[in-house]
Formats: structure tokens, sequence, C-alpha cells
């Protein structure tokens, strides 16, 4: 008797815990009528695009010109938790997301839910998007219609179990969702453009900042630097204790990709070059007095 | 404590000429890697004339920005062709820093180096006319360098 009713306390417990991580892990998509009343801008929207990297990833990988308009899919990201490709989001109906609505990328950008309702995984830098203006997201949604159709099916990623279960996403995004500003207090409207460029918009934390055994960006060593995934390179320290460069040389690096000694940037900073070398010059400058402004990580 | 002493220094002798001849023994196309690497070098040189009016460091100067561009031009004019003969890259000699890709089946050199053509031409029309032109043109070469660098050098 008193036996059975501890495996029955037992068996309610783990039924609640259960409950609770269904509730936790549930994809939680925004409210229908977050894009109310929003006319989209196409040719802000590009500027978004530019200014979000999505190219980056999503063009066949050295592809350049013209060429990174065909968002085909198919850079690589190895992880320690498998490998990511980024797929097809041409215009495409059937294999990129030429039929999905403005809510559809709504919830893949800002909330990391696919329209089935899946979670997405945090390769896609969602954790940073989530923080852009919804009307950033109409404007770019409305460019996206007009780029390229292109039917490269998307190759699926090689993950392991458990890491392959979509479900498992949303326990980590309970734990590491974090939309607030990493910078906070006093700031200029150069410096709060420069905080939505970099910190929403141009995801620089997303490697730039070190992430804990998880995988989730440690904020409290926010643009500090650390490995690459692949444990092969290193990601620099951009805080003003590490990059002492003045302002002129970083708005030239986010220009033409020149270090102060003319060397050029590298790895995957020269594609994030090609996509500020596309904004105006004020974005660079309100990229380069954020830069300025955040707190100095040994 | 003497012996001591003496047995370190022997050791540290010892080392210091493991390293000598090291360095002594050179790998292959020493010259030509040496060469290549000051031609880079050299262009790096130029393009610091032209960031600092870029950047606002020093005032444009249309004569000092046309000379420079002239510079430049003139190192990608130049005659490489013995510059990269096969088995230079970095994998048969570490003093390299060129990736064996450079000389792999399909490998699109000759575009990258196209590039670079084109940008130092844009770049040697636009210098002596304004600053405008100048940094547009920056942001060409920029693309040029670091577009060949991306693919064909070991990251730094
Ligand atoms: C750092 C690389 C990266 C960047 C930058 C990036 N993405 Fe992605 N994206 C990915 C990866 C990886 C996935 C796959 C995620 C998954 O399968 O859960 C993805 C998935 C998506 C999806 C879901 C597609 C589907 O079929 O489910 C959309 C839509 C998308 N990205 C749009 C964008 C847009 C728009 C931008 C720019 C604002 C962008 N991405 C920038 C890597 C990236
Ligand atoms: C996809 C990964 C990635 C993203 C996103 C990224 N960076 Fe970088 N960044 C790098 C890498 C790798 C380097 C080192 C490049 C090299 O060694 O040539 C770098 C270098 C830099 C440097 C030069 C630092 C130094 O000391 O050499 C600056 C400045 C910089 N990044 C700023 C930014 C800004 C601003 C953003 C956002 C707009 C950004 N990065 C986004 C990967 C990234
Ligand atoms: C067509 C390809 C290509 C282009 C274009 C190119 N480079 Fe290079 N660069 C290389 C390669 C390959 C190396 C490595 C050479 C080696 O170490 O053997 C290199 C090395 C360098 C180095 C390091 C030299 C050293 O001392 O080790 C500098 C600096 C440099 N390049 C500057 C430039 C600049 C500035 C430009 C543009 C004006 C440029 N490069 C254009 C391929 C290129």
């Amino acid at each position: 008797m008193r036996l059975a009713s501890v495996i029955k306390g037992g068996v309610a417990i783990a039924a609640l815990g259960v409950i609770v991580a269904w509730v936790v892990t549930r994809p939680d998509p925004l409210p229908d009528d977050a894009f109310a009343g929003l006319t989209p801008d196409v040719a802000h929207g590009e500027q978004v695009f530019w200014a979000a990297g999505c190219a980056s990833c999503h063009a066949a990988e050295n592809a350049e010109g013209e060429a990174k308009l065909v968002l085909s899919g198919g850079m690589a990201f190895a992880s320690p938790f498998g490998t990511f490709y980024a797929p097809n989001i041409s215009s495409d109906p059937d294999h990129g997301i030429g039929s999905w609505s403005m809510q559809d990328l709504g919830n893949a950008m800002m909330r990391g839910v696919s329209p089935s309702g899946q979670h997405l995984y945090p390769a896609f830098p969602y954790v940073s998007y989530a923080k852009a203006e919804t009307q950033d997201i109409a404007d770019l949604y409305a460019f996206l219609q007009t780029v390229p159709a292109d039917a490269t099916p998307s190759r699926p990623h090689d993950m392991p179990f458990p890491f392959n279960i979509r479900r498992a996403m949303g326990g980590w995004k309970f734990l590491f969702f974090d939309t607030d500003w990493v910078l906070t207090g006093d700031l200029t409207p150069e410096e709060t453009r420069g905080r939505y460029l970099v910190e929403a918009l141009g995801h620089c934390g997303e490697c730039h900042t070190p992430r804990n055994a998880l995988g989730a960006m440690d904020r409290t060593r926010w643009l500090a630097g650390g490995p690459t995934p692949d444990g092969k390179g290193k990601f620099p320290n951009i805080t003003p204790a590490a990059l002492d460069w003045s302002k002129a040389d970083i708005i030239e690096y986010l220009t033409s990709g020149f270090t102060p000694d003319y060397d050029s940037a590298g790895g995957h900073m020269a594609l994030v070059v090609q996509n500020t070398a596309k904004l105006p010059e004020t974005d660079r400058a309100a990229i380069v007095a954020y830069l300025k402004k955040v707190p100095p990580v040994e | 404590m003497l012996r001591h002493l003496t047995t370190a220094a022997a050791v540290t002798l010892a080392l210091a000429g493991g390293a000598g001849i090291a360095t002594a023994q050179d790998g292959p196309f020493e010259m030509q890697i040496a060469a290549r690497q000051g031609i880079m070098a050299y262009r790096a040189l130029q393009l610091g004339t032209l960031g600092a009016m870029a950047k606002g460091e020093v005032d444009y100067d249309a004569a000092a920005a046309q000379k420079a561009a002239d510079n430049l031009m003139a190192s990608v004019a130049l005659d490489g062709s013995m510059l990269w003969p096969q088995g230079s890259d970095n994998e048969a000699n570490p003093k390299s820093e060129a990736l064996p890709a450079i000389w792999a089946d399909g490998s699109d050199i000759g575009a990258k180096g196209k590039a670079m053509v084109d940008a130092a031409t844009a770049m040697q029309a636009a210098a002596g006319t304004g600053l405008d032109g100048l940094k547009t043109a920056m942001g060409e070469v920029g693309g040029a360098c670091g577009g060949c660098h991306k693919a064909f050098r070991v990251p730094q």
C-alpha cells in the first residue's frame, strides 16, 4: 500500500516533469498580427539583407557578385553537435521558401520556428535576429521574393542522436534565448544604431562571443573572442581590451577588408566584409561607435 | 655546480646548433617564395599611401595617390610566371603561406589574378581624380586582394 502510493507519487511527478518539459520545449510562434499594417519597402529590404549577412551562409560557397543572390544553400557548419548545412532559401516554391508567408519568415527569424511548427537549430542565428524590428523583416521578406528561384534540394544535416531531435532544441531555447540588449545604458543615436547592427542584424556575437558547453553565447564575455567551432582557429577579441585600432582603421576594415598593415581580412570575416562593404558608410561608422563603447573584456 | 652549468651550457649550445642547422637547410623554391612575398609586401606598402587618404589620416594629394596607384599597377603587371612553380606551396615549404589549391585541378587562381588586374586598373584611373573615386576603388582592390587570399592563402 505504502509502496504503491510511493510508486504512484513517483509516476505523478514523472508525468508532471514530462508535461513541464513538453510545455517548456513547445515552439512559441509570434502573435498572428505581428506584421499587421506594415508596408514592405523592397529597396530597404536589400539593405537589411546585406546587414544581416544571409548570403554568407545561404549562397553557394565561393559565390561572388550576382551569384551571391542565388540562395541555393550549401555552407557547412561543423559543430560539436554535428554538421549543419544551410538550406535553400531561394524564391523556389518547392525547394526554397517561395511559398512562405511573411509570418513564416518572421517565425523562423525571430522565434526559430519553421512553418510546420518545428524548432530550427541555432546555427541559423535567430537568437540575434530575434532582436530585429518587424518592419525590417517585412522589408527583407519583400526583397527575398525578388531573388532568383533555384531548385537545388537542401542537404540534410549530419547530426547524431540526440541532437537530431528538433524538439530537444526547445529546452535549449528556454535556457538561452535571451533577447535583451547586451549593451544598455545611455547611448547616442549612432551607438544605438550600431547596437542594432551588431547585436541584431549583423549577428557579430555569434562568432566573436565565446560559447558555453551547450553552445550558447556567454553574454558576460560579449565579443571577447574564442575558439572556432572546429577547434582549429580562433575568433579574435573585438572588445576595446584587444581591438585597439582607430575608428578609421575599423571602418576601413569593414569597407575594403584591409587591416591597418594592409593585409586582408581572412576566413569567415572575409565574407562578413563583403556584406558590411555594401552598407552606407554611416552604418559602418555606427558599428564602430558601438564597438568602441562595449565593455573591454581581457 | 660548475659541472651543472657546463652541462646546461652544452645543452643550450646543442639546441642552438640544432636550430641553426634547421634554418640552414632550405626548403624548395626559397627564392621564388621570397620574391613573391616581397611583391605582396610592396603592394601593401602602396596601399598604405592610398589607405591613409581614404581613412582621412592624411589630406588627399592627387599626385601622391596617382603615384601609389601607378606603382600598384606596375606590381600587378610584373611577369610573375616564374614565381609560382609547382611544389612551392606551404606543405612543401613552411615558409610559404600559399595553399596547394593554387595548383589543383579546376583552380580559379587565373580569375582571381584577373580580378586583381581589373581592380588595379580601376584604381589607376580613379586615384588622381578625387577622394571619392579613390575610396570606391579601394573597396574593389580590397575585394580582389582578399578574394584571392581567402581561397589560396593559409588563414591568418
Ligand atoms: C551563420 C549562417 C546563417 C546565416 C547568416 C543565416 N542563416 Fe538561415 N539558416 C542557417 C542554417 C544552418 C539553417 C538550418 C537550420 C535548421 O535546419 O534548423 C538556416 C535556416 C533558415 C531558414 C529555414 C529554412 C527551412 O527550410 O526551414 C530560413 C527561412 C532562413 N534560414 C533564412 C535566413 C535569412 C533570411 C537570413 C538573413 C537574415 C539567414 N537565414 C541567415 C544558417 C544561416
Ligand atoms: C562568421 C563568423 C564571423 C562573424 C559573423 C563576424 N566575424 Fe569578425 N571576424 C571573424 C574572424 C574569423 C576574424 C579573423 C579574421 C582574420 O584572421 O583575418 C574576424 C575579425 C574581425 C575583426 C578584426 C579583429 C582583429 O583583431 O584582427 C573585426 C574588427 C571584426 N571581426 C568585426 C566584426 C563585426 C563588426 C562583425 C559583425 C558585423 C563581425 N566581425 C562578424 C569571424 C566573424
Ligand atoms: C591571385 C592571388 C593573390 C592576389 C590577387 C593577392 N595576393 Fe597577396 N598573397 C597571395 C598568396 C598565395 C600569398 C602567400 C604567398 C606565399 O607565402 O608564398 C600572399 C601573401 C600576401 C602577403 C604576405 C606576404 C608575406 O610577407 O608573407 C601580403 C602582405 C599580401 N599578400 C598582400 C596583398 C595585397 C595588398 C594584395 C592586393 C593589392 C594582394 N596581396 C593580392 C595571393 C594573392
